[in-house]
């Protein structure tokens, strides 16, 4: 009876992801262009492999589906969707280079519909059976390191060197670092500096009560602003001050460029700093800070061996969500010629050339995705240290 | 304090929307020798009237959508959803609004759509966070209870759930809307009517004047919604019965 009911009971997640992983073995795994700005003609699974590893394919897909609906396991499900990604951009990048084999060196290939929903429902299916099996902090970290150290491996063999992207990428190498150097730059810098002011300013506020109130309105009354407004708008005092006093022009003060968008997403960076020092010194049990004046602490000591300590968990929240913020409103400052990934993001958008967005996006998206999980991992250390 | 703000800002945007001609003395300065001071190929009434129809065509449905999914994954049916969904907010908050608009415009070409799409897929996801934290905090002796005078769970849901849930709700709706407003903004780099088009023209004719009608106009604008949204969740946690000292 127990046997015949767990036998029935099928993973409905599985069920429901079960539509687009099959549905994409039918839909264009590839597409194909004569060069780069040729319309993209769609390539099915068998127009790239012969018949056999097609079969195997669409076997393998199968095998894996009937698995995932009986399999409840958390460990097993990951470790069976793990490789089955890994297969899936190993396919990506044989695919490609099959079909760039017989084609002229302008020919482009890019993954298709079918690749996407596929890679889609696989992440879908292996983040939930991570997210189920709740794994330790340490765990956790040897995941990240794992990803990181597997997405670096990939790019270097030159396995998907035969996609689009890749030549994109191969085309505005110098460019990209220094895009990438100047969005580091600008999400750091900003976050540095608001750390510097927001910090001390958040612990004022935190013990002047009257204070609260009017300065968390102004950060928040900022953070409504529109990205693009005040990127904007930064640009009149800088013009003038780049005008009007001396060096300052010569230091690489003008109305456009890195000075408006670091002040800009430093401005948006104090909110998150300053709200979330007050909430996390607020939070401090009472009892732990009457022990301190008991033990005889100054009110300095108190605030850097109890408080400071107590409240860096909700502290690192707030720079978590800055880190993410800073890391996505950076690509506004290309408008504004201060560099960065919105720099392709932008152009790619002017010339309607879908891999030059993506060598825009994905490496901001991965900068961000990186960001949030190591502070992540930082919140939950400091969390277990004070329990 | 707080009238005071929204009488500052009623009359900057009232004075940018309905008489410029007043402003043009204080923004001369900015603009070029001989240029344009006052944006003239469109008014700048008709641009924050489609900038708010962006904002209002990808926020009812991603409401409508966000809020039936939090409802879903919070029954006992969908719980097998939960630990995926969470998961798929969490990773998706840190995807740049920038990223879901400029990857929208392979998909569905230039102009108002591909904002549209980036705008809803954008909001959805505080909107989803917040309807099921609210949902979450709902005490379950209260929902019990309600169960126990003979409600059938839609009425629960209904008369009970919701409107505990409510401040927190319009917590997310503000949040995305906030979002959505900024993001609009950008939306006129594909061709989006909306009040970007004043900046960005000011930043490609390199006229300031431009660039501060165009920014004070959306940073107001912004504003002001905020402060709306402000009001409308005191009144939800007035009738939810939440007593706060909060002002807004």
């Amino acid at each position: 009876m127990a046997i015949a009911t767990r036998i029935t009971r099928i993973d409905r997640l599985t069920a429901v992801l079960a539509v687009p992983l099959l549905a994409a073995l039918l839909l264009s795994v590839l597409s194909y262009r004569p060069n780069r700005i040729a319309p993209p003609e769609p390539r099915s699974l068998a127009d790239v492999f012969d018949g056999g590893t097609v079969s195997a394919i669409i076997a393998s897909a199968v095998l894996l589906t009937i698995v995932l609906l009986v399999q409840h396991r958390p460990a097993v499900r990951a470790a069976i969707v793990g490789l089955a990604v890994i297969i899936h951009v190993v396919l990506l990048g044989w695919g490609a280079q099959i079909l760039m084999e017989g084609s002229a060196p302008a020919a482009r290939v890019s993954p298709g519909t079918g690749f996407w929903l596929g890679f889609g429902a696989l992440v879908l299916l292996l983040l939930d059976a991570i997210a189920r099996l709740q794994p330790s902090i340490r765990a956790r970290a040897a995941l990240l390191v794992g990803t990181v150290a597997a997405l670096a491996f990939v790019l270097r063999s030159g396995l998907l060197a035969d996609l689009s992207l890749a030549a994109e990428y191969r085309g505005r190498s110098d460019a990209f670092h220094r895009a990438t150097l100047d969005h580091l730059t600008l999400a750091f810098g900003s976050f540095l500096a608001a750390l510097i002011i927001g910090l001390p300013a958040g612990v004022l506020i935190q013990r002047r009560r009257r204070l609260r109130d009017p300065v968390l309105n102004l950060l928040t009354l900022i953070q409504t602003i529109p990205s693009m407004a005040l990127f904007g708008v930064l640009i009149v005092p800088l013009a003038w001050v780049a005008a009007n006093i001396p060096g300052a022009a010569s230091a690489g003060i003008r109305g456009i460029g890195m000075a408006p968008a670091l002040i800009a997403l430093f401005l948006y960076s104090l909110l998150p700093i300053v709200a979330n020092t007050v909430a996390g010194i607020d939070a401090v049990p009472h009892n732990a800070t009457e022990a301190a004046t008991g033990m005889g602490m100054t009110g300095a000591e108190q605030l850097r061996m109890v408080e400071l300590p107590l409240a860096m968990p909700v502290i690192l929240a707030g720079g978590r969500i800055v880190l993410v913020q800073n890391i996505g409103l950076a690509t506004v400052g290309a408008l504004i010629g201060s560099g960065g990934f919105g720099t392709f993001i932008f152009q790619g958008i002017g010339q309607t050339a879908t891999d030059l967005i993506l060598l825009g996006v994905l490496p901001t998206v991965a900068l961000a995705f990186l960001a949030s999980a190591i502070m992540d991992l930082m919140i939950a250390m400091f969390r277990g240290q004070s329990q | 304090m707080t009238m005071l703000r929204w009488i500052l800002l009623l009359a900057i945007t009232g004075g940018l929307l309905f008489a410029p001609n007043l402003l043009e003395p204080m923004l001369r300065p900015l603009a070029p020798a001989g240029g344009p001071v006052l944006y003239n190929r469109a008014t700048l009434s008709s641009l924050t009237g489609a900038h708010l129809m962006l904002v209002v065509m990808a926020m009812v449905p991603s409401t409508i959508i966000g809020l039936t999914l939090a409802v879903l994954v919070s029954r006992p049916a969908g719980a097998e959803f939960l630990p995926l969904s969470r998961t798929i907010a969490n990773i998706g908050q840190t995807f740049p609004p920038v990223a879901v608009l400029a990857l929208s415009v392979p998909l569905l070409g230039f102009g108002s759509l591909p904002t549209i799409l980036a705008l809803f897929l954008y909001g959805l996801l505080p909107i989803f966070e917040n309807t099921l934290a609210g949902l979450r905090g709902v005490p379950g002796a209260v929902a019990l209870s309600a169960r126990a005078v003979g409600m059938t769970p839609g009425q629960v849901l209904a008369q009970v759930e919701l409107p505990i849930a409510m401040p927190l709700i319009l917590e997310g709706i503000r949040i995305s809307t906030v979002i959505a407003l900024s993001t609009a903004t950008i939306g006129s780099t594909v061709a989006a009517r909306s009040l970007g088009e004043v900046i960005i023209a000011g930043l490609t004719s390199n006229n300031l004047a431009f660039i501060v009608q165009g920014g004070v106009l959306t940073g107001c604008i912004a504003v002001l919604i905020y402060d709306l949204f402000g009001l409308l969740i005191a009144f939800a946690k007035h009738r939810a019965g939440i007593e706060t000292g909060d002002q807004l």
